[in-house]
């Protein structure tokens, strides 16, 4: 690595999914050398999730929408000739914008003007007790496996949690071919029907919506609103799933008795989370805004960050949807040309205007959603003590609370006095949790605060950053004093 | 916050600094019958004494400083007992290796220079260490070796003070950034900013117990002795099979390795990162992340198979003569200055024990090092 050749780029656009491809794609069409990077083997992020190297959809006789309008995305950003870095990871941005990413052939670093992250999200998982054993999955691992290979989490599949994803798995599983224990939604039907005049943008959702419902009472699948997973316990030949009642916090309901479901597999999920590794591993200035998904950098509207030159859009900006994601990153992209003096004032006002107006619909949309996916106190309230909340470090809800109590008042002290953060995820999945877990003892999540950003962003091996080399190849400095 | 109401009737000792040194001092000044505050503006011991590598250790110890390091090391082993909580305190043995005959030579001298000062450090062959050490690189040619060695997890020793204060009735007053210092006859009046709002103590003795920013503490009682910040650059990996169960270093002292119960590896020695006492700890070197990588995995091949969770930076304080500054601060009555040991940490609580004894009328175990030694002293490089 410490051989490699740092290459000069006016935008690193971290991320191509719908946000990071699209504004890559306007960056590179405003005059701007564009490096469009992601861990995956192609553009798309999870809603038009590439498929993995060597496959192909050849025997696929009818493509979801999002297939097909993710290979669309793909075929574009070919014929755009815009540079990308697929199947590599980005584990460290310094301070200076320069960009340290590994891939297949080692270690490169790349110094750009400007960075866009469009990191997207990660999964909440509202933990429960069994959550961490194997057959249970999050909901948005399970769409992996059905875009991605076409793969059923397990023959018999119970579904939880929250929000649109839901109803998407349970179809997904039936029409591979699976079957569905029962579906389990926090939300209530009240809760969604509020949702309905931010559909009334979406016809084609409220549609789909409509055909799922009817494929799902046409197999015979329980739909529980108001339910939650109480516990999931291995038994032979299965798990056994415990559901109880909740109320409209999401807080189990104790004088309900609870049902009991078999299955070979659980696919749950509450929601995503903004990835904002990258923001705040630079320092940017973050809040927490809970119906947009948690902690997210301080942006204005066109994604311009508390830091000169550090760009957010699409969802890991604040959950406004897929759909929504596109026009976001075309806008910060539009707003990086500005910055860079590439384009004239009076053409960024149009364009950014033209782009705010195609953000607003789907946006609503999505922020609707977002709202049903919002984190619920009465469910965090509702974990039992002896449950694993960070499942890296298996730290329980009853150590951290036993911490907050020996005086941890923020999470970055929370972290160091009970490892909660510490592992290989880096806090990615628990600190939503964890972060609102504490907030209950220090009265808010911004007192609580967030995970300061650490590299590397993604685990990297020593061998990875050691690359080649002998004794005399080190540059020891001088001894310390005797 | 309790303070304001104790504010009006005074502490007989206000500590600002809550870092082992300060946490250790104001411990002990309380046992000694004295009604004690510890001022931190952040939490308790989350700069240099909460992400330190935690190395309990003599080999990279100053020499004139073994004699300190020996005691604080079995206080760190006893904490459960003093402070009635643990930091994970771990002993196993420690070697410090050499692969060229300069290294060979330079293990020599230091552990020499050591062992004059009491350090039971010995020079073995590459066979015998490999007994101790069967992790160790092939291409050792010789190693110290020290019995008295190990490791703590630095991230619990706040909460492990924290306990103790709390027990031994000291207020502590975290997230409480001092401002001001007043000092006249009748005592000091410490002014903080806190969340709530501005407020000050009276105390009728002072201690500055910063760490690297000592420096700025002395200014504010018009004291000036300068102090470097070294912005050491730390790596831990994630949990792996048992690849060694020994402290190591190189001869040089610039690679500290251990591996945690929990299978973590942590990877120190004092390799730079960029940063400074104002903003702190920014970002690591890129080309100090690779060589001090390479120096690990070339200590313990195994290491080259583990991958890296976090990379974070910590800043350690070092005086004009690279030795602490323990005494009365000069010219300046009933203040106190405790801070800047090379391996601080190591021999922190004992640091804090003297100082407190200092304070309390009483003759320290040992000496401690007097500030005004260092007034006019120019900073070597500077």
């Amino acid at each position: 690595m410490a051989e490699a050749q740092t290459s000069s780029v006016d935008l690193v656009v971290i991320g191509a999914g719908p946000a990071g491809a699209r504004a890559a794609l306007r960056a590179q069409a405003c005059g701007l050398d564009v490096l469009l990077v992601d861990e995956n083997p192609d553009a798309g992020g999870q809603v038009w999730r590439p498929l993995p190297l060597g496959f192909s959809r050849a025997g696929d006789a009818s493509p979801s929408p999002e297939a097909v309008q993710g290979d669309a995305l793909r075929a574009e950003v070919r014929k755009s000739g815009v540079r990308c870095l697929f199947g590599h990871k980005v584990w460290n941005v310094g301070s200076g914008l320069r960009i340290d990413l590994i891939g297949p052939d080692g270690v490169v670093s790349w110094q750009p003007r400007a960075v866009l992250v469009a990191t997207g999200t990660t999964e909440r998982v509202l933990p429960f007790p069994g959550w961490t054993q194997p057959g249970v999955i999050g909901l948005a691992a399970a769409t992996i496996l059905l875009k991605s290979q076409n793969m059923l989490p397990g023959r018999r599949t119970l579904v939880a949690g929250t929000g649109p994803l839901l109803l998407a798995v349970a179809n997904g599983i039936l029409k591979a071919g699976g079957e569905v224990a029962a579906v389990l939604d926090l939300a209530s039907r009240r809760d969604w029907l509020r949702t309905l005049p931010s559909l009334a943008a979406r016809p084609d959702l409220l549609w789909q919506g409509a055909q799922w419902q009817i494929a799902l009472r046409k197999a015979g699948v329980p739909v529980l609103y108001r339910h939650g997973i109480e516990s999931v316990e291995a038994v032979a030949g299965g798990l056994r799933i415990r559901a109880r009642q909740v109320d409209g916090a999401g807080a189990p309901v104790a004088s309900a008795s609870s049902r009991v479901f078999e299955a070979d597999a659980v696919a749950a999920g509450h929601g995503l989370v903004p990835g904002t590794d990258v923001t705040r591993l630079l320092r940017a200035r973050h809040r927490y805004d809970a119906a947009r998904g948690g902690w997210i950098a301080d942006a204005d509207a066109e994604g311009r960050t508390s830091l000169a030159g550090v760009y957010v859009a699409g969802d890991g900006a604040g959950i406004a949807g897929a759909a929504a994601a596109g026009a976001h990153g075309e806008m910060a992209a539009v707003a990086c040309a500005f910055d860079l003096g590439r384009l004239s004032a009076r053409d960024h006002a149009r364009e950014r205007d033209r782009l705010s107006a195609q953000w607003r619909k789907p946006a609503r949309f999505g922020r609707a959603m977002a709202g049903l996916m919002a984190l619920k106190q009465g469910a965090v309230a509702g974990i039992p003590p002896a449950t694993v909340v960070c499942r890296c470090e298996d730290v329980t809800r009853a150590e951290i609370d036993a911490a907050a109590r020996d005086g941890a008042r923020d999470v970055n002290q929370l972290k160091a006095w009970t490892r909660c953060g510490m592992g290989p995820c880096q806090g990615r999945t628990c600190s939503d949790v964890a972060g609102a877990l504490l907030a209950a003892h220090v009265g808010s999540r911004e007192a609580a605060g967030c995970f300061t950003g650490r590299a590397p962003l993604r685990p990297v091996s020593l061998a990875e950053v050691a690359g080649d080399y002998t004794y005399a190849d080190i540059p020891i400095p001088k001894a310390a004093p005797l | 916050m309790s303070d304001t109401s104790r504010s009006s009737a005074g502490y007989d000792a206000v500590v600002i600094g809550g870092g082992v040194m300060g946490c250790s001092t104001a411990l002990h000044l309380a046992q000694g019958g004295m009604r004690v505050a510890v001022v931190d503006r952040g939490p308790l011991c989350r700069e240099a004494s909460g992400v330190n590598a935690g190395t309990l250790t003599l080999h990279m110890t100053r020499a004139a400083l073994v004699p300190y390091a020996m005691r604080a090391w079995q206080m760190w082993m006893d904490a459960e007992k003093w402070l009635g909580m643990g930091v994970l305190a771990t002993h196993v043995p420690g070697l410090t290796l050499a692969f060229t005959e300069a290294e060979c030579e330079l293990v020599e001298l230091r552990a020499k220079a050591r062992r004059e000062y009491g350090a039971p450090i010995e020079v073995i062959t590459p066979a015998r260490a490999r007994e101790i050490e069967p992790g160790v690189h092939p291409g050792l040619l010789k190693a110290g070796y020290c019995d008295i060695d190990g490791f703590a997890s630095a991230y619990l020793t706040g909460r492990a003070f924290r306990h103790a204060l709390v027990g031994a009735g000291v207020d502590v007053i975290e997230n409480a950034a001092v401002e001001s210092i007043d000092s006249g006859d009748a005592g000091h009046t410490v002014r903080f900013s806190a969340a709530s709002g501005r407020a000050s103590l009276k105390a009728a003795r002072i201690v500055l117990a910063g760490g690297v920013w000592i420096e700025n503490m002395l200014a504010w009682l018009g004291v000036q002795i300068p102090i470097k910040v070294l912005i050491n650059q730390l790596i831990v990996t994630e949990r792996i099979r048992p690849v060694m169960r020994t402290v190591l270093s190189v001869a040089n002292g610039l690679l500290s390795l251990k591996q945690f119960a929990n299978g973590t590896v942590l990877i120190g020695g004092g390799w730079q990162g960029e940063g400074d006492r104002d903003r702190g700890g920014l970002e690591a070197r890129p080309q100090n992340l690779v060589g001090n990588m390479r120096l690990a995995a070339y200590a313990v091949p195994a290491l080259a198979e583990a991958r890296i969770a976090r990379i974070w930076l910590g800043l350690e304080a070092e005086t004009a003569d690279a030795m602490p500054i323990i005494g009365d601060v000069p010219g300046v009555p009933r203040a106190f200055v405790v801070g800047s040991a090379h391996s601080g940490y190591t021999s922190g609580p004992f640091m804090g024990r003297i100082m407190a004894q200092h304070i309390l009328g009483q003759q320290p175990d040992l000496p401690l090092f007097d500030p005004a030694r260092l007034l006019g002293m120019p900073m070597p490089g500077a």
